[in-house]
């Protein structure tokens, strides 16, 4: 028999189009629902019909947050799904299915629990209910809550008829009398506590987090040109642009997205834009002209593998060097790379008063896997939200490009004020007029290249770090991958190795020197160089011991990062 | 050039250090527009806080550093999508998008295009002197063929550009062009193209003393006439008129009354407030994530 305590991580997998999705979602919704707390995360190959996609959902008695490799109950929609995870079963693998889903190879060697999900859905009335059988079957097997499952159900097809929703209840009542036996009968058993507290809590995505906290921050202009895996957060833009009141344009290309949003900024408006790695090359140009016309901008860029179009569908921490250099001569940026949906919510908030204040492109840097994955969560605080506004009024004498000590400039934008604003992507005199003249080319160099960056380093905060301060190692992670470091350390459970997380990635504060000082550096990220530790190293000083690195366009694996850490510490 | 100007002017003349020294050739047909462009902004009784002038890269682009208003002087070829954000931010601005035939058909070609289709309310005017002036004198989309350049030592064999027939094939909501030698005409034609709710394209024709020795004042005059019998509102007599090429038709060859983005974006459906003076709908957010618990 397979027990499976306190823990249970249940692969689905299918192709495109096959209704994989809703067993996801009502299986998410209906697990929250009951107490336990969930974690979920889709691998897909870029293609609308076919192919092979599967969802992780991770199902607990404690929060999780992070991808795990192991498969503890495999339901396979299609024939193929076995192969594509076959390195991922173990003994302990339950596979959930109807045999024509299985390939020959397989039969004999897995633990296969058959469940008759087509003939079921036959006997409901047609082969339409089969998925929402399988998410009964599931939440059978945690003897969850069926009125969530209802709940969900009436939610979700509750528009079309009454007669879709009977019919779609009995499907998923089916199922989860089916689980309940399997149960009973002793094929299969899981047994996880629940935690009431769940129920409270908020289902999020990273694309939700990064587009809730971009609402908090502000944001009233967003312009975009579709690209994976950045799109949700300007569909979710879209979808509550009246709501907010939020321009949101689908413009020609990329260069006319960020421009677009150049010139917002310039008006006053907090704009953004969404886009992947092939998008911001495209932008570049105009990132330029933020740094010499001091334009802010706040940039999302969801990572994929690259170079050029790579694996579009797939993930990777390979962009970091392309937003560090992007764009020709010296000025600062910032960028920021959340490690969890609380700091996706809040640094995007941010990334809006950092633009307005200093006046750069701000670049929030997460990928595929940050984007796709979702968990349970206390609903961010948005009281804790600030709202900074920079702009000054333009009064008499007003010079937009001023020398000041900081290198900030005071902003002031049209239409406030009576005297006017000149914006200038030549180099310009303090009025914003162009200029050659070789000692205020010195001083407008040094404004913006130096003492502006000089004052945002000074004010970026430190990284966070978890664990013994004086511990001989610290693994170092950035991003995405903050969550899978910690669950590795946490079951690594050594006292020597303390955790340090960058989500402000860049400029980086001189005080970071000091986490380093004495200890043996540990890098793990998702690319194939060590770009983060590279940066590391020409900012600080800093030198990487080792570096886990994962570049095939799969996320790390909480058992990958664990057993690559006790080849280091051991 | 020997014309009466209009008061009000001088509301318009910069008085900032670094607009002194015009970089632009002794002779050049930009100071012409920018006379027509100071007179028709104080003719229609604007303040120069009102007015944000966007330029791209070029000679003609110069044009925020020789004028009292605001002003972005950004990138070859930008100029539009940077002015239809700035309108669309605030909408209360009268915006004007500036540069030269390269600027705007070359390198911004297909933001040319692209807000046609989107037509946000700003007025593009184009220095259109058949050729590249800050690069010096390399051919243009609307240089004409035959033409022989620095880069063109064989003459121009590329088809020219021909902004107005693609204006009005594309449905713009304003079409018109005119020579800057004209100086009461530009000004009408240029107030009206302000006025005008919807993208306004005005090609004007200037000569570039320095590297176009084929299109010269002389040239220009006898080169094009005004259509005084012709209703802008007809697009097919526009689309006739668009394709004469010897003489040239200047005037408005088209008009067509249609919403205009700002007036489209949901954003403004119940609130015409600019965007900078809006804050954060915290309690929206805040109702977000209740949905959310599910
Ligand atoms: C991206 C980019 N490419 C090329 C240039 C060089 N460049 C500057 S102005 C110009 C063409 C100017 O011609 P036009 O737009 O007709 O303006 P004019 O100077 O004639 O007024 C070019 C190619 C540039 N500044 N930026
Ligand atoms: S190069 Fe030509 S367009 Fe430029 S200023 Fe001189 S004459 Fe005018």
């Amino acid at each position: 028999m397979a027990e499976f305590r306190e823990e249970v991580s249940i692969v689905l997998g299918g192709a495109a189009g096959q209704g994989v999705q809703t067993v996801e979602e009502i299986l998410t919704y209906a697990l929250k629902k009951s107490g336990y707390h969930v974690y979920a995360n889709k691998e897909y190959m870029s293609r609308v019909r076919g192919g092979i996609n599967t969802t992780e959902i991770r199902v607990s008695s404690r929060r999780v947050r992070a991808f795990v490799k192991r498969i503890d109950i495999l339901v396979p929609f299609n024939r193929g799904t076995l192969s594509w995870v076959e390195d991922r079963l173990s003994e302990g693998t339950v596979v959930l299915g109807e045999k024509e889903n299985i390939e020959e190879a397989f039969l004999g060697k897995i633990n296969l629990v058959e469940v008759p999900l087509t003939k079921m859905a036959m006997e409901v009335g047609s082969q339409l209910y089969l998925n929402t059988i399988a998410a009964g079957l599931i939440v059978g097997l945690f003897h969850g809550d069926f009125s969530a499952v209802e709940e969900y159900v009436r939610k979700r097809f509750g528009s079309k008829d009454e007669n879709v929703v009977k019919k779609n209840v009995e499907a998923a009542e089916k199922g989860y009398e089916l689980g309940v036996k399997l149960c009973e009968e002793g094929a299969i058993r899981v047994e996880i506590s629940r935690d009431e507290k769940v129920k409270d809590e908020v289902l999020l995505t990273g694309t939700e987090a990064v587009g809730t906290g971009a609402l908090a921050g502000g944001m009233n202009f967003l312009s975009f040109y579709p690209m994976s895996p950045s799109t949700g957060v300007s569909t979710f833009a879209a979808q509550h642009a009246e709501e907010f009141g939020i321009v949101v344009e689908q413009v020609e290309d990329e260069i006319a997205a960020i421009n677009m949003a150049l010139g917002a900024w310039f008006a006053g408006a907090r704009a953004m834009v969404s886009t992947s790695g092939g998008g911001f090359a495209l932008m570049s140009e105009a990132i330029s002209l933020a740094g010499m016309a001091e334009n802010p901008v706040v940039i999302h860029l969801a990572q994929r593998p690259g170079p050029a179009t790579g694996l579009p569908t797939r993930t990777l921490q390979g962009d970091l060097n392309l937003v560090l250099y992007a764009g020709h001569g010296d000025f600062p940026r910032i960028i920021l790379a959340p490690g969890s949906l609380e700091e996706a919510f809040y640094l995007t908030a941010e990334a809006f008063n950092l633009a307005d204040r200093y006046q750069v492109p701000v670049i929030i840097l997460t990928d595929q896997y940050f984007v796709d994955t979702y968990y349970n969560l206390p609903a961010p605080d948005v009281g804790k939200v600030r709202f900074e506004r920079h702009i000054v009024e333009a009064k008499p004498g007003y010079r937009r490009y001023e020398l000041t000590e900081d290198g900030i400039s005071p902003r002031a934008i049209p239409g406030y004020g009576e005297e006017v604003v000149i914006g200038n992507g030549n180099e310009h005199d303090e009025w914003g007029d162009i200029t050659e003249d070789a000692e205020l080319t010195i001083k407008m160099q040094e404004k913006r290249a130096i003492r502006k960056l000089e004052t945002i380093k000074r004010n970026a905060p430190l990284p966070k770090l978890i664990g013994n301060e004086n511990a001989e190692y610290l693994v170092v992670s950035w991003g995405s991958t903050f969550h899978v470091v910690e669950e590795a350390l946490e079951k690594l459970g050594s006292g020597k190795v303390a955790h340090l997380h960058f989500s402000w990635v860049y400029p980086l504060n001189p005080e970071v020197r000091r986490f380093f000082e004495g200890r043996k550096v540990i890098v793990v990220e998702n690319n194939v160089t060590g770009q983060f530790a590279d940066l590391l190293w020409k900012e600080l000083g800093v030198k990487a011991n080792h570096r886990v690195l994962k570049y095939d366009g799969r996320p790390f694996s909480v058992e990958e990062v664990l057993e690559a850490l006790k080849g280091v510490v051991e | 050039m020997n014309v009466q100007l209009p008061t009000g002017r001088e509301l318009f003349e910069s008085k900032r250090p670094g607009s002194a020294d015009i970089a632009w050739c002794p002779g050049c047909g930009n100071f012409g527009i920018r006379n027509i462009l100071i007179s028709a902004l104080a003719e229609l009784g604007l303040k120069p806080n009102q007015v944000a002038i966007i330029s791209g890269i070029g000679q003609a682009a110069k044009m925020p550093h020789y004028i009292n208003a605001n002003g972005y002087h950004t990138l070859h070829g930008r100029a539009i999508p940077i002015a239809t954000g700035v309108k669309a931010s605030n909408p209360e601005l009268t915006v004007i998008a500036e540069g030269g035939d390269g600027d705007m058909y070359a390198e911004g070609g297909n933001h040319l295009l692209h807000a046609i289709r989107r037509n946000p309310d700003i007025t593009v005017l184009i220095h259109d002197n058949q050729v590249y002036g800050l690069t010096k004198g390399q051919a243009s989309p609307t240089t004409m063929k035959g033409m022989k350049t620095p880069t063109q030592p064989w003459g121009v064999f590329e088809e020219p550009f021909n902004p107005v027939a693609l204006a009005v094939a594309l449905n713009a909501s304003f079409v018109a062009r005119t020579f800057m030698g004209y100086f009461r005409e530009s000004v009408e034609i240029i107030k009206k193209a302000i006025q005008h709710k919807g993208l306004a394209i005005v090609d004007i024709l200037h000569p570039c003393v320095s590297f176009n020795k084929v299109n010269t004042y002389t040239w220009y005059r006898e080169h094009t006439y005004w259509m005084d019998d012709h209703d802008p509102y007809d697009r097919e007599a526009a689309f006739k008129r668009a394709l004469e090429s010897d003489p040239l038709p200047l005037g408005i060859f088209y008009i067509n009354e249609r919403p205009t983005f700002e007036e489209m974006v949901p954003a403004y459906w119940k609130d015409r407030t600019p965007l900078w003076k809006r804050e954060p709908k915290l309690e929206l957010v805040k109702k977000f994530f209740e949905a959310r618990k599910l």
